[in-house]
């Protein structure tokens, strides 16, 4: 009996190894483990057996049969992985080839520069507002300090569509008087607003008779001409480079007293003099100053209690500074070649 | 422009380098644009020896000239060379205005070593036929041939050009305005010109009566001067006028406008046996008519300020002179006007004359009292030294203009805290001090009077700090924040959704643009799917943009074919701008424009193109984003420039909110698919806060079915009959397949409709009872018929 058993062992290892598809293995599993199996035939025999021995050749055979079984199924796994490998080695793709192309879709340039701006003064509390761009004479101008008859506002630099009362708002600046207007001269004011310009400038390189600013106002108590310095060189660090440093000249604005423009050292030549700056190591970048005190009172402000400052900046200056760009036209041709490269963030 | 030479008449600036006091002032607030050194190299004086016709030609001549120790020949081609005249000579070398040099070489076969110049070949006067047909310069001077001619013609100066700003254009504008800004900035002292003279026994008022019938002449004074002898003016008048730009005439017109530029306030100089014994300043009558001093013929308005004889006008007040008055060679008697009128009015009265004379700039700006009378004084100095005039006694004067003081009073403090610097009284005193303005120290508080040459500083601590401040210098001024509580900053009003759509069109794959709000009236007038009227402005720059847009649409289709022409083939752009129509309501739009496709691999041929149902889910997206899902529908029209079979309203809530579809072929022949959405209207509309729903547990019921309609019927139709007569349990409907002409005029439409209780598993008789129930409803209500 035992002899048989090794026998079959010997005799099952044998035709394994012989076997060259999955279909003669599995024909060999039928074969000696099916039901009209060796395996079975011997279990058969068991009744005719004593319970020593029974005890003794069930042992036997239950060893036979696992054998047998794992020594089938590892060579059925072997199959079944050679065809798989076969099927994935044939399924073998040109990782080269081009991908499908996701629509994706970049920001106009002066948004993008709107964008970095926002984030930069939002992070610093600024809220972002709006305001209308046709606009009321007293908002873009008297209220701003700006009375009738004032040289700045001659006829020629506004696009008026009533005579001396609504216009295509010529600055950003009436946001001001609004955003101030509207909290009643009761609270501080840290705020915001990029939007469209206008002026009776014909379009060329450098000029555009529609641009964008990017108004900003802080109104708080104790506010001083060097908090304004701080908070601009904070925005030209993000903008420009951490090792760009500020400085203010002496201007003058209607709307703001004393008045200053902001210069940042220049970021190309590090302040060594070059084309872009002219070769004196600065760039003007914004005009800017401490409300004047009407402005504050046009606002509903007392100006023995609240100070504050404003600044305005050209939102295309800053991108054509920022992006190298030479025509103000860029922003407004929407040439698809060129904005396609703003679809990214930046640094 | 300003001349250095003539600022060294007033404040001492002998042993400062021009180029770095230019610096200074900038950095003080008054740009120096340009610092010009007007001499001119190689130039010199020469005297013509001979002069004789050129052989070869029928207007030159050879001349001889004399350059001191040498004697050269010159060829001159000039009418008014002659034997024995002295002249501008530019030997080799010399740079004429334009770069051009002068070298020697032959004219004609005769050798020439310089040119013998005209002033406006030097750049000192325009070139006019006038100027040309006075040929070259003739020299009136005792100087040696050899001599540096930039002597005699004042060149040898530095002048600054000044970028001044609108408010110091008073007091920088003139050399004595601008002398006290230099003595400001260096801290020393103004010294002002002489003004002293001898009068007659006789007073100006026995011959002048004069009248004001206008409050936009709040001052007028007036002198008059007898035998005045006219002549050349002094060689350092004629050359500073050179040096400012000005050609000198004779000595009493040179006189009025040198002290013009040195008090910056314009003289008018009357012919006073021609005006008579009245001045009326009056308001012009309608149509009134006057010949300026320019020979022209103006017809006035009653805006217009005039000087009158009683009858007539004599001058348009701060603009110019008229002819019946003017000095000439025989004038004996001048009454001299020293004014002050409204600086709007004149303004306005030169722009619409366009008549910009040097006094009209002036008055423009504004003018200081003080300055009338000092300038006075200074004019009947000079034509008593220049021109032999005998001064009379008193002066006539009209005066309404205010003469309140400005005083400001603060403490130390409160400039300190504005600028954010430690100023003690002791540096703001030292500032006052380098100012010039008048001021007391009491306790802690400072009172200031501010001088009336500064008309742009308003009696307030802010103006007082920013005088300070730019003399203190900026550039000590540290860098801080503002020491306020931290907070957040947000997007207020309708910016939030502003960026919200932008960022969600963009990651959709759409391209933003910006275009101009102002339109041609030809865009202006496409795409008018709404009915509003537009603003045209009334005084546009050039007609293309002349209107305001109230869609954005045209402005798309410019960029699409903008991109068309440089060969790109994919154009999925939006644009998020403000509109305003003619009653100034604000609608801000988006609109899309898609064209070409919009997913693409190639070599796989995998394309999504841009069609209407791209372009609807586009919409459909944003709308879902928005918070808008099932609350918008589209519903076929018809508009102006729009496919008439392919174009639809968008509603939302069932209230018009845009538009969608495709170009119309005869205006694009591409095809060019649009949408516009008012976003004020999104931004009205409410949208619930997000709730989370919870999926179902049980499992749902599909069941496919179609319906055969007339082609033209909407799938819509079909679709909201099944949604009202699913009721409840019926979950969701879609389309999932469409035959057209499946028989004659007639398509199928194929729908999956999912039912679902989240509560239960349903039975399939009671959704088979629904089933029914929907295809009985549908065929009788819309009739259309099951497909079977």
């Amino acid at each position: 009996m035992k002899e048989k058993v090794e026998n079959l062992k010997l005799e099952v290892a044998k035709k394994l190894e012989t076997t060259a598809s999955l279909k003669e293995v599995n024909e060999i599993k039928v074969e000696y483990l099916g039901k009209k199996g060796p395996v079975n035939e011997l279990t058969s025999h068991m009744k005719e057996l004593s319970v020593e021995e029974k005890k003794e050749f069930g042992k036997i055979l239950n060893e036979l049969k696992n054998e047998l079984t794992s020594k089938i199924d590892a060579k059925i796994k072997y199959y079944e992985e050679e065809e798989l490998n076969k099927k994935l080695s044939s399924e073998k793709i040109d990782v080269t080839l081009p991908a499908t192309k996701i629509p994706a879709g970049a920001p106009n340039i002066l948004e993008k520069i709107v964008e970095e701006v926002e984030s930069v003064f939002m992070s610093m509390g600024y809220d972002v507002v709006d305001g209308p761009e046709v606009e009321e004479d007293k908002y873009n101008f008297e209220l701003l300090n700006i009375p009738k008859g004032h040289p700045a506002r001659d006829a020629q630099d506004t696009f008026y569509i009533e005579d001396e009362s609504i216009l295509l708002r010529s600055q950003t600046s009436p946001v001001q008087v609004r955003t101030m207007l509207a909290t009643g001269g009761k609270e501080p004011v840290r705020m915001i607003c990029p939007g469209k310009t206008y002026r009776r400038d014909a379009d060329d390189a450098t000029h555009s008779h529609q641009f964008m600013q990017i108004e900003g106002l802080l109104i708080d108590k104790d506010i001083k001409l060097s908090d304004l310095k701080g908070t601009f060189e904070v925005m030209a660090k993000k903008l420009f480079g951490e090792d760009c440093v500020a400085r203010l000249r002496p201007s003058y604005y209607q709307f703001t007293e004393p008045s200053v423009e902001m210069d940042i050292s220049c970021f190309a030549c590090k302040g060594k003099g070059c084309s872009l700056c002219k070769n004196t190591g600065w760039i003007t970048v914004s005009g800017a100053g401490m409300v004047h005190p009407n402005v504050l009172r046009n606002g509903g402000y007392d100006p023995e209690v609240w100070s504050g400052f404003a600044f305005g900046f050209g939102a295309e200056r800053l991108a054509m500074l920022k992006y190298g760009i030479n025509d103000i036209r860029t922003f407004y041709q929407a040439d698809l070649r060129e904005s396609a490269n703003f679809d990214r963030k930046d640094v | 422009m300003i001349s250095l030479n003539w600022v060294k008449d007033y404040v001492d600036i002998e042993n400062e380098d021009l180029k770095e006091l230019a610096v200074k002032v900038t950095k003080a607030g008054v740009n120096v644009e340009k610092v010009i050194n007007s001499h001119i190299d190689n130039l010199v004086i020469g005297e013509v020896l001979e002069c004789t016709d050129h052989p070869d030609s029928d207007h030159l001549h050879i001349c001889q000239v004399s350059i001191g120790t040498s004697t050269t020949q010159i060829v001159c081609g000039a009418p008014n060379v002659k034997k024995g005249i002295k002249v501008l000579v530019a030997l080799p070398g010399c740079i004429l205005p334009g770069d051009f040099e002068i070298k020697a070489g032959k004219i004609r076969g005769q050798e020439s070593n310089g040119m013998i110049c005209a002033l406006f070949e030097l750049g000192l006067e325009a070139k006019t036929d006038e100027t040309y047909a006075k040929g070259i310069e003739v020299l009136e001077t005792d100087l040696e041939p050899g001599t540096d001619a930039n002597i005699y013609l004042g060149t040898d100066d530095t002048l600054y050009e000044l970028d001044i700003h609108k408010h110091r254009n008073n007091d920088c504008y003139y050399h004595i305005g601008f002398a006290y800004e230099i003595a400001s900035i260096l801290g020393k002292k103004v010294n002002l010109p002489e003004a002293n003279y001898k009068e007659i026994d006789d007073n100006v008022n026995n011959h002048i009566t004069i009248k004001v019938e206008t409050d936009k002449c709040p001052y007028y004074t007036a002198k008059m001067v007898t035998g005045v002898e006219i002549k050349e003016s002094p060689d350092f008048i004629k050359k500073r006028l050179i040096s400012a730009g000005m050609r000198p005439i004779n000595n009493v017109v040179d006189i009025s406008n040198y002290v013009m530029l040195e008090y910056g306030q314009p003289l008018h100089f009357f012919d006073k046996n021609k005006l008579g014994d009245n001045i009326l300043v009056r308001q012009a009558k309608e149509s009134e008519t006057i010949i300026t001093l320019d020979g022209q013929k103006r017809e006035l308005l009653t805006s217009d300020i005039v000087i009158t004889d009683g009858k007539k006008p004599v001058c348009i007040a701060g603009v110019m002179g008229g002819e019946n008055t003017d000095v000439d060679e025989a004038t004996k008697d001048i009454l001299i006007e020293s004014a002050i009128f409204d600086a709007v009015s004149i303004r306005y009265t030169s722009s619409r004359l366009d008549l910009r004379s040097e006094a009209s700039i002036r008055y423009g700006k504004g003018l200081s009292y003080e300055y009338t009378d000092a300038a006075i004084e200074r004019a009947c100095y000079l034509l008593e030294k220049y021109a032999n005039a005998k001064v009379l006694s008193g002066i006539a004067v009209h005066d309404k203009i205010d003469k309140t003081e400005k005083i400001v009073k603060f403490k130390t403090k409160e400039v300190s805290t504005l600028l954010g610097l430690e100023l003690t009284d002791k540096d703001v005193e030292t500032e006052l001090d380098r100012l010039m303005f008048n001021y007391k120290l009491d306790k802690d508080t400072f009172t200031v009077t501010i001088p009336r040459r500064r008309l742009d500083i308003d009696p307030n601590v802010n103006d007082i700090a920013e005088e300070i401040g730019r003399l203190y210098g900026y550039e000590n001024l540290s860098s801080t924040l503002p020491s306020i509580p931290t907070r957040r900053g947000v997007y207020v009003g309708d910016v939030g959704i502003r960026k919200e759509i932008s960022r969600r069109l963009r990651t959709l794959g759409l391209n933003e643009v910006k275009n101009y709000t102002l339109t041609s009236p030809d865009m202006a007038s496409r795409f008018r799917y709404e009915e509003k009227n537009q603003i045209t402005l009334p005084n546009p720059m050039s007609s293309d943009k002349s209107v305001i847009r109230t869609s954005l649409i045209p402005s798309l289709i410019n960029n699409y074919e903008y991109n068309k022409a440089r060969n790109i083939k994919d154009i999925n752009i939006y644009e998020i701008a403000k509109t305003y129509d003619s009653s100034y309501n604000e609608d801000t739009k988006v609109s899309i424009l898609m064209k070409g496709n919009y997913l693409i691999n190639e070599w796989q041929h995998t394309i999504v193109k841009c069609d209407f149902y791209c372009l609807k889910g586009i919409v459909e997206n944003l709308l879902d984003y928005l918070g808008f899902k099932n609350r918008y529908t589209f519903e076929s029209c018809e508009a102006p420039e729009m496919h008439p079979g392919i174009c639809a309203k968008i509603l939302l809530d069932r209230k018009e909110i845009g538009i969608i579809g495709r170009v119309h072929p005869s205006y694009k022949k591409d095809e060019v698919y649009v949408a516009e959405l008012s976003m004020t209207e999104l931004y009205n509309a409410k949208v619930k806060p997000i709730k989370f729903k919870e999926a179902s547990k049980y499992p749902e019921i599909v069941k496919d079915l179609a319906f055969v309609v007339e082609n033209n019927v909407e799938s819509e139709v079909i679709k909201s009959q099944i949604k009202k007569s699913g009721g409840r349990l019926l979950d969701s409907i879609e389309v999932f397949d469409l035959y057209e002409n499946v028989e004659e005029g007639k398509k199928s439409i194929a729908y999956k409709l999912v039912f679902k209780d989240p509560s239960r598993t349903l039975s399939d008789e009671e959704v088979m009872e629904i089933f029914n129930k929907i295809i009985s409803e549908v065929e009788s209500k819309t009739g259309a018929k099951l497909r079977s």
